[in-house]
């Protein structure tokens, strides 16, 4: 077995331990990844549910809000991520102090993540059903109740469905952010393995991005079934 | 009962729905004055597009209309703050064509979900909610999800549901729309039952006579917006006076089948409708009408209905006889209190 591995990835091999092998590269990775997962997630849902909340048809319009915060998502949704990660290298580095490396990466993947989560967010809790809200204003509930108890609560299985496929997107944007310098799997399979002609070291980082897509996705089909009813 | 027992008094209510972009509105409801009295079943009748359920979402005001008052409970709804509105609104339960219950939760939690925020304590809590799942029979169903049920039980749940907080007034929005006849029947007694039992006041929207019909007291028939024609079951049922009226109770008793057939059959020429409320004669019509004018009376067709324990009465006849004899047989039958009605074939669509 150690045989074929070292005559079949022997750049996987060398390249194997250490903060710039492939341990350290997958740290690298799930530390952009929930880290940005988890801010883009709370900015995304609270975007997603003012979105809902103040349309037309909301619990509480407010069409002006709605217009302007609307383009707004529009507008940073349609900034290609590489072209995101340069434009707000100063931004970030306000922010984290550094644009190189995972903590780098971190606000670019939030900036891009978060407007995409939010129409996620928006998409899910539309398809709560129109006449549950009606019954819920009808028995005299606040808008926070409406929020967390309705629109929360029934939505959750596709909020769930929502979170997981942007976690998956994520994981992408971290690839690409790692490209640029990012670390993580990305840099290890582009300036490693592309670039230094080590096939067997981009194939095995793509492998080890797949098997955590497949997990995420798995994750995520597994609560669903377990939330509806 | 006088005015003072109105629990829902709604006045010069018009609702306009306007879009932004053109000047044009749509007014679903016109200039309508509705009163309910304490305890009533009151029943609104019309066709799609009516205005009903606008109409009956400004008694709780989650329609705030364009013009006109509402008072319901004694209160000017108008007047409230937001949060007096969510109390009032309390009072006011509301059941609906499509359950409106929430997947996401059992039948016990939706039932308690009006409760949220409520000084109750956990126990008292589901005391009250197993006392609600009691009152439309469904103890054994509190731990289901409303997608293991049937179309009636989950009505049942949402008639739990919306009585929660103890209302004072249930707003049914086409609740048995959904159902099939015999489902639809239990509803309705169950809600006739929560009259009885609670002296909850209940708002019933439908376009369908026959539900009209099992329970409510009173009835109002609506029509682009405006009530057209409003009275007591027996009245409306006994005596509709405008076409839509009329073709409502028609379709309750079968009567325009009839005259379709006897339309396309050619079974008479001459038809006269008889519709009477109550015991009018000792004898029956036809048969006093032979004795004192000596008329032969066709009956083509008849309907006799119980309505809160009264005869209601429809008949299609053809009279053999002479033209003089008619005209005084009608004027007797009108001195009876029977109104007459002759049809004219002609009018009479065939489908
Ligand atoms: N939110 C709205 N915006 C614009 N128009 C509306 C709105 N709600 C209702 N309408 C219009 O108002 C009219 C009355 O509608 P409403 O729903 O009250 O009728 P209805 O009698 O309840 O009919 P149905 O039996 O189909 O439920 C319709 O012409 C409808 O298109
Ligand atoms: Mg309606």
């Amino acid at each position: 077995m150690q045989k074929i591995i070292n005559s079949w990835f022997p750049n996987v091999v060398v390249n194997w331990s250490g903060d710039n092998g492939f341990v350290g590269a997958i740290y690298q990775t799930l530390y952009m990844t929930f880290v940005s997962a988890l801010f883009a997630g709370i900015l995304g849902l609270i975007l997603g549910i003012i979105l809902v909340v103040i349309a037309d048809d909301g619990i509480l319009p407010h069409p002006r809000f709605y217009y302007c915060l609307d383009k707004i998502v529009n507008l940073v949704r349609s900034i290609p991520f590489v072209i995101l990660l340069a434009v707000i290298g100063p931004f970030t580095k306000l922010i984290v102090g550094q644009t190189i490396g995972p903590t780098g990466a971190l606000v670019p993947l939030i900036v891009g993540t978060a407007p995409f989560f939010a129409r996620q967010v928006q998409l899910a809790l539309l398809e709560v059903d129109p006449g549950v809200l009606e019954a819920a204003q009808a028995m005299g509930m606040t808008s926070w109740q409406i929020i967390y108890h309705v629109y929360l609560k029934e939505g959750l299985p596709e909020l769930v469905r929502s979170g997981t496929l942007t976690l998956i997107s994520l994981i992408g944007l971290t690839a690409m952010a790692g490209a640029v310098g990012g670390g993580g799997l990305g840099n290890m399979a582009i300036a490693v393995g592309y670039q230094r002609f080590q096939n067997d070291v981009t194939f095995v980082a793509m492998i080890l991005i797949l098997v955590l897509v497949f997990i995420v996705q798995g994750l995520g089909d597994w609560l669903i079934r377990r939330l509806k009813h | 009962m006088t005015e003072n027992n109105a629990i829902i008094k709604l006045r010069n209510i018009d609702v306009d729905f306007g879009s932004h972009s053109h000047e044009q509105t749509v007014r679903a409801v016109n200039q309508v004055d509705l009163t309910v009295q304490q305890g009533n079943i009151y029943g609104i009748i019309g066709y799609s597009g009516a205005g009903k359920s606008t109409l009956v979402r400004v008694i709780n005001l989650l329609q705030t209309p364009t013009h006109g008052t509402v008072h319901v409970n004694g209160q000017d709804l108008l007047q409230l703050s937001v949060a007096e509105l969510r109390q009032a609104r309390k009072k006011i339960g509301m059941i609906f064509q499509h359950f409106n219950l929430m997947e996401a939760r059992t039948v016990f939690s939706n039932v308690a979900f009006p409760l949220l925020g409520s000084k109750f304590t956990a126990k008292q809590r589901k005391q009250k909610v197993t006392h609600l799942l009691e009152l439309v029979g469904l103890s054994d169903k509190a731990t289901s999800y409303p997608s293991q049920l049937s179309g009636g039980q989950k009505q049942r749940v949402a008639i739990a549901r919306a009585l929660a907080n103890d209302p004072q007034i249930l707003i049914s929005d086409e609740a048995t729309s959904a159902l099939d006849p015999e489902t639809t029947t239990e509803i309705l007694n169950l809600l006739k039952y929560l009259n009885k039992k609670l002296q909850i006041t209940i708002v019933v929207i439908t376009h369908e006579m026959d539900a009209i019909k099992q329970i409510c007291q009173n009835v109002a028939v609506m029509d682009q917006g405006r009530i057209i024609e409003r009275g007591s079951l027996l009245q409306i049922f006994g005596h509709p006076q405008t076409k839509i009226a009329q073709q409502f109770v028609n379709s309750a008793t079968q009567l325009s089948s009839a005259l379709q057939e006897i339309k396309q059959s050619n079974l008479a020429t001459e038809v006269y409708q008889l519709n009477y409320v109550g015991q009018v004669t000792n004898d029956p019509i036809v048969i006093e009408l032979y004795k004192k004018f000596n008329l032969q009376a066709n009956i083509l067709f008849s309907n006799i209905e119980q309505l809160q324990a009264t005869t209601v009465g429809i008949m299609l006849v053809e009279f053999a006889g002479s033209k003089e004899d008619i005209v005084a047989a009608l004027a007797y039958l009108d001195q009876l209190g029977i109104s007459v009605q002759k049809i004219d074939l002609t009018q009479i669509e065939v489908h």
